[in-house]
């Protein structure tokens, strides 16, 4: 059997740390408190990677140079209406329910501190560990889930999944956080399995993620009941979303993971409509998932990067851009509207003469949503968390 | 310990032949000697890929038309997966063939430093036949002249979307109403040449857009510059200004992004961290940048400057091999031949090869973006990595025939660097089959 320690570990930066864990032994001995440290809350946060066009997933119809800027990428008579300005994209449609019923909602306008080289990496990178521009990208060794859960006494890892098979840097540091992937198989006898722990028993780094692999085979993948005709990558996310609801329907509090498609350079039309119809799946099935009374505790933050170009390019694409969209869906979040402020689109108020100007900083929106459903103070938000950050008057995103 | 560090650093591991090189002398002077191995195991070429992917692009839009033209065309397919399969045969006979591995490992380097991926399936020879073509003759000579061959291959044309991008005051920009795609533009810089910490600023991403337009690929002639899709007048990038008609301006920009102060510093790094630890030392980048530039963008004074630096031999192997160089290395350790490498069936490219890697996370073609493959260890040696290696450990070797006898086995291919542990552990497997998958599977074989 495997030890109950190995299930364990800060990912990723504890690589070099692990055999001098702080949270190892305080970890494996909160396992046995029943108490949930963060409460009845759930966050779900979704990467969409790839910069994901806000302007197409909420277009600013009632903004007379949109339908200039955008000749082909404008959804005309398919959009569906959200507040007479703003207008939902037809591939989305399928949220317009929890739209009605005051169960989601948009941040138009909105950016991490990063600006100007508009690189992915970079971007990603800042975005996850949701530090500011002092310090450079790729720099910081936590991410902003992650120290969340530091300052939460009595973790365990059972309380965090960073789902899939990327990496999730926003949930890597020293808390206990869990991992889980889809396609995990390994089939050993108990004497390889015990020889095997032999020989990664001095390099840490083998160690733990033979230990996890060993654990998780053990574990198990959910028997999905996938849908005939749904393609693999949905498939896969379903079967993602499935393990997910299942652990946060018992101790799991927070759970991470990422989507990708949103770097659309061309031919955006068909392809953002394929994105949108994976992220709308995603959202409905956690809710469905979840059931009522969890999914009324839920809060599904889905951010990128940054935004694209106000104008499309010379492909039906959008290039690199700056602010963009944050989709906040759930039970506990206070939508039924598009939240931020509008900086228009008349070249002046762009940033750059090209981007949509970003009005406010997606972290803030972030933090309020974790003041809002676990009452973390706001020095602890702007300090530890999100360092540097001000969060400025409460949004009411959380109901 | 100098040999055996050579041979897994820089190559592909052990055992080796007695003309394999132990030092950074011999290194060096295979580099510098002839390609020996791409004419005795050869891939694919251009004159080769073009006809079949012409084939396939006529045969992809005649698809719709009926059912024999959909069988035709998936036939098409067929000869283009053919393509990308014997290239990757020949990938793995060279490395495991030729005493000089670390020019094997350099064409992967740049490969990937020029990551391509096809967007359809039809382009899928393009990125392999782009590492043999535009990569590969250029491994040891300037790197300005890989940045020319490899910006003008229609691989990258087609993957960073230059096809699409269209000067706006030109005469198909005018008469279209069609305009920039900053992608490669943008990736040049960013990745290719100064580094996402360069001083390049959005106006020089937009000017070398500008300066792009013309370049061009299709399935019928393959690379050309189209003189109606530039954008004509100057261009001004990093405060030069670049004039002339067709490609002159281009070569000239990438001419000198290529000998750049921050390019240099860029590729050096990269190259360290790849061959040497995902944090090298800060000496050793500083030499190499400094005998690039002193040697106008050659690349053998950077491997020179690399080699001769002693953290390039420091003992601790901080490295974990990726996924591929596992495979490769293994099927070295098991005694494949590089002519075995040249006959594997389509059943065994497809499984043990790429199904393998899938697996393991790296999912040949398919690196998910222009940055390429992930160099720190921790991307993959995590539990769904470590699952998949255990198990092509444990189960991959018996399908290539008799098994070695693993206790013999550990020295042959660890050398000094078994442990005791594993030594121990090797000795105490309950069959020949779980000796060699723990010699595999073992932190020391999968450290370089």
């Amino acid at each position: 059997m495997i030890d109950r320690r190995f299930f364990i570990r800060g990912l990723g930066v504890a690589a070099c740390s692990a055999a001098a864990h702080p949270f190892l032994s305080t970890v494996t001995l909160a396992q046995s408190d029943g108490a949930a440290p963060l409460g009845d809350h759930r966050l779900i946060v979704i990467i969409l990677r790839g910069a994901m066009d806000g302007l197409d997933a909420v277009q600013p119809v009632g903004d007379a140079l949109f339908a200039a800027a955008r000749p082909t990428l404008g959804t005309g008579a398919g959009m569906i209406d959200l507040d007479g300005y703003f207008g939902l994209h037809p591939a989305l449609g399928g949220l317009k329910p929890l739209w009605d019923a005051g169960a989601l909602g948009f941040v138009h306008a909105t950016s991490t501190p990063y600006r100007d080289k508009r690189s992915h990496f970079d971007g990603q990178d800042l975005l996850e560990a949701g530090t500011g521009t002092d310090m450079a990208p790729g720099a910081a060794r936590d991410g902003w889930l992650n120290r969340m859960l530091q300052v939460v006494p009595g973790m365990r890892a059972e309380t965090a999944y960073a789902l899939g098979r990327d990496a999730q840097p926003m949930l890597e540091g020293v808390a206990p956080a869990r991992l889980w992937t889809p396609d995990l198989t390994l089939d050993l006898s108990a004497q390889s399995q015990l020889l095997l722990e032999h020989i990664y028993h001095d390099d840490d780094l083998f160690r733990e993620a033979a230990s996890e692999a060993m654990a998780l085979a053990a574990q198990g993948v959910p028997e999905g009941d996938a849908e005939p005709g749904v393609n693999v990558r949905l498939r896969d996310l379903d079967t993602l979303v499935d393990f997910a609801t299942g652990r946060l329907a018992q101790e799991t509090r927070i759970a991470a993971f990422s989507l990708s498609g949103w770097d659309t350079h061309r031919g955006q039309g068909r392809a953002i409509a394929q994105s949108f119809a994976g992220l709308q799946r995603v959202i409905l099935r956690l809710q469905a998932g979840l059931g009522a009374d969890v999914w009324g505790r839920t809060s599904v933050l889905a951010m990128t990067e940054f935004g694209r170009t106000v104008r499309e390019n010379g492909s039906n694409g959008t290039d690199h851009g700056t602010a963009g969209v944050m989709l906040a869906a759930g039970g506990a979040v206070r939508g039924g509207r598009v939240m931020g402020a509008w900086p228009g689109l008349a070249e002046a108020d762009l940033y750059d003469r090209r981007d949509l100007m970003p009005t406010s900083d997606v972290r803030a929106w972030a933090a309020w949503a974790m003041a809002g459903m676990y009452g973390f103070d706001r020095g602890v938000l702007e300090g530890a968390v999100f360092p540097g950050l001000q969060m400025g008057d409460d949004p009411g995103l959380i109901l | 310990m100098t040999p055996t560090l050579a041979a897994i650093r820089f190559g592909y591991g052990l055992p080796v032949g007695p003309d394999a090189p132990g030092d950074a002398g011999t290194l060096l002077a295979l580099l510098a000697g002839p390609d020996t191995a791409v004419d005795l195991w050869p891939s694919i070429t251009m004159a080769e890929v073009a006809p079949v992917w012409l084939v396939a692009a006529t045969a992809r839009r005649a698809a719709r038309q009926s059912e024999a033209a959909k069988r035709d065309f998936r036939k098409a397919l067929r000869a283009v997966q053919d393509q990308t399969f014997l290239a990757m045969r020949a990938n793995i006979a060279r490395a495991l063939g030729s005493p000089d591995t670390m020019r094997e490992r350099l064409v992967r380097f740049w490969a990937d430093h020029f990551t391509t991926e096809a967007i359809n399936r039809h382009e899928g020879a393009l990125p392999a036949v782009m590492a043999e073509d535009a990569i590969r003759p250029h491994v040891t000579g300037r790197f300005a002249d890989m940045l020319r061959a490899v910006t003008l291959h229609p691989a990258m044309l087609l993957y960073l979307d230059q096809v699409r991008s269209v000067g706006p005051g030109s005469t198909v920009g005018l008469r279209r109403d069609l305009g920039l795609n900053e992608n490669l533009a943008r990736e040049v810089m960013e990745l290719h040449t100064l580094g996402v910490g360069g001083s390049y600023r959005q106006d020089d991403v937009r000017q070398a857009a500008e300066l792009l337009t013309g370049l061009t690929a299709n399935a019928k002639d393959g690379f050309f510059f189209d003189p109606d899709m530039a954008e004509p007048g100057p261009e001004t990038v990093l405060g030069i200004t670049y004039d002339g008609v067709a490609l002159a301006p281009v070569h000239a920009l990438l001419d000198d992004l290529a000998v750049h102060p921050e390019t240099a510093r860029h590729l050096a790094r990269k190259l360290a961290v790849h061959f040497v630890s995902d944090a090298p030392d800060e000496g050793m980048i500083a030499a190499m940048a400094e005998a690039y530039l002193a040697a106008d963008g050659q690349l053998m004074p950077l491997y020179r400057a690399m080699l001769s630096h002693p953290a390039a031999w420091a003992p601790d192997a901080q490295k974990a091999r990726q996924p591929y160089d596992f495979i490769v290395a293994a099927l070295r350790a098991l005694g494949m031949t590089p002519e075995a490498a040249m006959g594997m069936n389509r059943k065994r490219v497809a499984g043990m090869v790429l199904g393998s890697l899938r697996a393991m996370g790296q999912d040949w073609g398919r690196p998910g973006g222009p940055d390429g493959w992930e160099e720190a260890a921790e991307a993959w040696i995590n539990p769904q990595g470590m699952a998949a290696r255990i198990t092509w450990a444990m189960t991959q070797p018996a399908e290539l025939g008799a098994l070695p006898d693993p206790r013999a086995m550990v020295g042959r291919v660890l050398a000094e660097r078994a442990s005791e542990r594993l030594i121990w552990a090797v000795n105490a497997a309950e069959d020949q089959r779980d000796g060699v998958g723990l010699i595999l599977a073992s932190p020391e074989f999968n450290r370089r």
